[in-house]
Formats: C-alpha cells, structure tokens, sequence
C-alpha cells in the first residue's frame, strides 16, 4: 500500500446531468422502463439511483452513455445534449463502472487503464506517469500494473476498475452497484476509500444501488424510483428519511428510517462544549464516530449518557435526550 | 501414374539390406541426404504454407464474417462443402487446372484447414466475456476496435487451438498429396508402395508421425507465447 495522494485539482470541472421528461421504452414491452423522468444531478455532487430490482435504474444510468437510447425527452451534460454529441467521444467523457468489472483479461493491468489514453494518443511517459497516479489513488501497490486480472481479487480487480475509469479524469462518472458484488469487510473498505477519493477528485457521479444505506452513505442525493422507472422521490438521505413522500418510500427507506439517520452525523456535530459536565466516568466514543454508534455505546452501557473523546481530549458528554433530540428535528 | 519422375524404384541394391527387414538402419544413413532429408525440408514448407495460407484466410474471414451473420453462413457453408470432398478426389480436380504441381497440392491442403480455421476463429470471436465487451463499449470503443483490440486477442487460445488440429490433419493429409504431385515425406512412401523393400516405407512414416509430433509441440510453443494471460498464476 502507498502513501496518501496529493489532492488534485481536475484538468476538467465537472458538469451537471439533467433528465427532461425521458421515456424509454423497450420494444415489445407494455410499459417503459423509463416514465416521464426528469432529474437534475448538480456538477460535482453524488445522485444515488436506488430502487427495485427491475425498476430502470440501469436502465436510466446506460441512457447517459448512450449504451441505450431514449425514446423522448432529453438528457444533457453541461447544458448539451447528449445527442448532440459523437457518441465515442461522449463515452470517453463519462466513466463507466459496473458490478461485473470488465476488465480485459487478456491486457495488464497497466495495460487495461491505459485503453482509453492509448487511444487518445498520449505519449509513453504520460500514460505511465498516469498510471502510477491512478494505482496510487485507487490504493493498488504500483507493482499490479504488471500483474492479470485473474491475478487480483473481486475488490482489486474494482480499484482497478475504478482507475480505468478515472484515466482520462472524465467530468462524470456512471456507476453501476459498482461494490455490490464484493464481500462486506471489503466493500465497506471501497466505499470508504471512494467517498475519500470523491472530495479529492470533483466529479459529477450517478451510483446505481440496490442497497438504500449504501445510497445513504454514498449519494448526496438519492433519487428513488419505483416499479416502472417512475421518479418516487429526489432528495437529500436526510430529506428522504426525515420526509419519505409516500409509503412507498417510507418503506423502501425502511421502518428504521429513525435510526439511520442517526448515521448521517457524528457525536462532534452535537456534542456541546458547555453541555453535561465530564465525571470521567462511564463508556465514551470517538467524536468522529456516528450518533447510531453513541447511541449503540449508551446502551450497551446501560447509561444515560457519554463521554465524547478526541484522542486524549475529552470533548464532553452526550445524553440519551440530545441524541434524541437530534434526529427528531425535522432537518438536519 | 504418368507424368511422374522415372525413379519410382528405390536403391536398395549396393547395400546390405534385406527387402524383409522393416527398418534397415543404413539404408537411411545412405539415403538421409539423398532422400530422406529433402522429403522431410518439402513437407515442412508444404505444411506451412497451406496452414498460414488457411489461417490468414480463415481470420480474414472470420473477422469479416463477425457482424455479418450472411457471410457466416455462407463461407461456413462453403468450408464445409470443401471439408466433406473426398481428399484424393479434390486434388486431382484440380490437375486440369493447375497441373502436377505445388499449387494444386496447395489449393487442397489449405482448403482443408478453412472449416477448422474459421469456425474456430468465429467462436473465439464470439465468446468473450459479456462484462469486457460491455465495459469497452461504455468506454467509448468502437466497435472496430472492440473487435481488434478485445475480441480477437481473446480469441486466440480457441485459434491456436485451430491451429493445432489442422498443422497435424495437414501434415498427414500432404502425404496423400503425393499421389498427385510428388513431393513431400509422400513421395518416399508412394515409392516404396510399388516395392517390397519395407525400410523406406517405415523409414518415412516414422519421419511423418516426429514431424506431426514436432510441429504439435512448435505450436503449442507459439500458443504460450501469445497467450501470456492464461499462464499468469494467481
Ligand atoms: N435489453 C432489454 N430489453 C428488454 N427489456 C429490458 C432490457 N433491459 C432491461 N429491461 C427491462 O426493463 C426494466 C428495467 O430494467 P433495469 O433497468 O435493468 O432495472 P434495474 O437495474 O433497476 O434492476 C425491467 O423490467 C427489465 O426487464
Ligand atoms: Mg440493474
């Protein structure tokens, strides 16, 4: 494993994505796969697209790409539409990751980030340079780039994935439950890794998931559609849980919305500095961790409150009712 | 047979060699140079002409034949057509036209090879995995590209594995091609049919079945050393 990466500062600013009333629909097929959906996702922020198993996600992530093609209404990127556009050189502009990975078994994996830059034309040095880069982002060891694919593991195999997307620094990324297919420990791994990895590099990113916490972990918005690629609702993870639209959200969101947003904060956010006075006594919890782990402490503990530590400071304490309190307030 | 050299008689005279003893080891020292090894030099170069012949053919063909399915059917058609003639008969089809000579040899051998050839090559093609192909056409590949870049390396064990069969149903098949124009290993046998002198005939299908053995291996050489993904251990 390799050190930290500089942050680095994209060669191209992201663009925002905006659905106008597209439909698709496929062909011999009753009713769309897409209805009638518009939805903005605003440059350099996250939409999560979650769903039911056949209710379009995929279906609305391949139409950015052109993988698929809509029947009416518009898509564009930046303000242009993406029909305008050479498809070719629209794909270029857009990664693209899916479960699956698809990594060219048959190239190295220096060799698989370098398609897309080998077919832009860039010289020897900058590819490499590039991939060194990359590897170092994704968190790879430099010493993969000679390695197969078959040589890697489902979670080095998506980093790698991962950085082929990035090679060429698309505006946009198209994200297809990219970490759906990996074991818990590792996918807790990548997506921390990608979220530490977003706020370095400013991208416009569409995440299919299935999964509404790793919508509520990854997205800055989610967008929930129903059976049908109806648009159920648009809104912030915290929106969404505080204020499902319907009961069909609210269950989708889940009977436990209460407490997942308890993960959308951290103890340092509501611990006050002239709160509860410190005794020194009873379990305390690192301020950077979730109200839903204080909370898990406090009980666990059988207390009524909890010291809230930042290493060897103690930052105060946090009762039973503040945390209440915090996810009971319609907004965050 | 007309037409062909006067010599069909072997020389087995001069030396000390019983017509009865199957394999009379200095009738082939003696002949090795004369014989033997000019035989063996004919064959290799029959051989590889007709299975590059067949696989430059037979990519083309099939890289061609890829998004066009009425292709496909067509040259498959054609290949198996050419496959089902009996092999003596086809060469000798092709006399009136191209004469006793290599290229009449040639025309048959490399037909031979096609059904083979192509059909693997096509399947190769054909069964990659879906993910690569997706990923590549969200890339932005095209679909030239796709097909040179991603398909064909992919498709190269099932074509070495063409490759294979036919080298070796080509080096037995060009024996046969004696019987039209005499060159290769075949010439030695078909001589030595007409005798009752053993060694020669043993001699040289010993010769053939090494050169079939050799060749397999040469190829399964070239197939590691462009597949170099399939040997990466995990
Ligand atoms: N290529 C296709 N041809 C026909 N129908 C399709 C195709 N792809 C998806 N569908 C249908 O469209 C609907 C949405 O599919 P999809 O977008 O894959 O959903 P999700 O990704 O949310 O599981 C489903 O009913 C599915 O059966
Ligand atoms: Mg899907």
């Amino acid at each position: 494993m390799t050190a930290t990466p500089e942050p680095r500062t994209p060669d191209r600013p992201p663009a925002d994505i905006v659905f106008d009333h597209v439909v698709k629909r496929y062909p011999g097929q009753e009713t769309p796969a897409i209805d009638d959906l518009s939805l903005t996702v605003r440059a350099g922020e996250t939409c999560c697209l979650v769903g039911p198993s056949g209710g379009g996600k995929t279906t609305a992530m391949k139409l950015v790409n052109r993988l698929i093609d809509f029947d009416s209404g518009d898509i564009t990127i930046g303000g242009r539409s993406i029909r305008s556009v050479d498809v070719t050189s629209l794909r270029r502009d857009i990664g693209y990751v899916i479960q699956q990975v698809g990594l060219f078994p048959h190239m190295t994996i220096a060799a698989n980030i370098a398609v897309i830059p080998n077919l832009l034309g860039w010289s020897g040095d900058r590819i490499r340079a590039r991939t060194d880069e990359l590897l170092d982002l994704v968190r790879l060891d430099r010493a993969f780039a000679k390695r197969y694919p078959a040589q890697l593991s489902g979670g080095q195999q998506q980093r790698v994935g991962l950085a082929r997307a990035l090679a060429v620094d698309p505006p946009v990324m198209l994200m297809d439950e990219p970490f759906g297919a990996l074991d818990p420990i590792t996918r807790t791994e990548i997506q921390d890794e990608f979220l530490n990895l977003e706020s370095e590099i400013d991208k416009t990113v569409i995440f299919v998931t299935h999964d509404i916490d790793e919508a509520i972990k990854m997205g800055d918005r989610i967008a929930v559609l129903r059976q049908g690629g109806v648009l159920a609702q648009y809104g912030t993870a915290d929106g969404l849980l505080a204020h499902p639209a319907d009961d069909y959200v609210a269950d989708f969101v889940g009977a436990d919305r209460g407490l997942k947003r308890l993960s959308l904060r951290t103890m340092r956010e509501i611990v006050a500095p002239d709160g509860l006075p410190d005794d020194g006594s009873g379990p305390s919890v690192d301020a950077d961790a979730s109200l839903r782990i204080g909370l898990s402490t406090l009980f666990a503990a059988g207390t009524d409150s909890v010291r809230v530590t930042d290493g060897d400071r103690v930052l105060g304490r946090v009762s039973l009712a503040q945390l209440q309190g915090a996810v009971s307030g319609s907004t965050v | 047979m007309t037409g062909l050299p006067a010599q069909v008689i072997p020389v087995f005279s001069g030396t000390e060699c019983s017509p009865d003893d199957p394999l009379c080891w200095s009738w082939v020292t003696g002949n090795w140079s004369s014989v033997l090894a000019p035989a063996l030099v004919q064959h290799v170069y029959i051989t590889l002409i007709a299975v590059v012949a067949g696989l430059v053919i037979s990519l083309a063909a099939a890289l061609f034949a890829f998004s066009r399915d009425w292709f496909a059917t067509g040259f498959g058609g054609l290949s198996t057509l050419l496959y089902t003639f009996p092999s003596l008969a086809f060469f000798i089809a092709f006399v009136p036209i191209t004469g006793i000579s290599l290229t009449t040899i040639e025309i048959g051998l490399t037909s031979y090879t096609l059904l083979l050839l192509f059909r693997n090559a096509l399947t190769g093609l054909r069964t990659v995995p879906r993910n690569a192909i997706e990923a590549a056409e969200g890339m932005g590949l095209t679909p030239a590209q796709i097909l040179f870049r991603i398909r064909f390396p992919l498709a190269l064990p099932s074509i070495m594995a063409g490759v294979r069969v036919a080298t070796v149903t080509v080096i037995s098949l060009a024996t046969v091609a004696a019987a039209v124009a005499p060159l290769g290993l075949g010439k030695p046998i078909f001589d030595a049919i007409h005798t009752l002198f053993d060694t020669e005939l043993v001699a040289t299908g010993i010769l053939t079945i090494l050169l079939a053995l050799v060749a397999d291996a040469v190829v399964l050489g070239i197939r590691w050393a462009v597949t170099p993904w399939l040997r990466a251990a995990r």
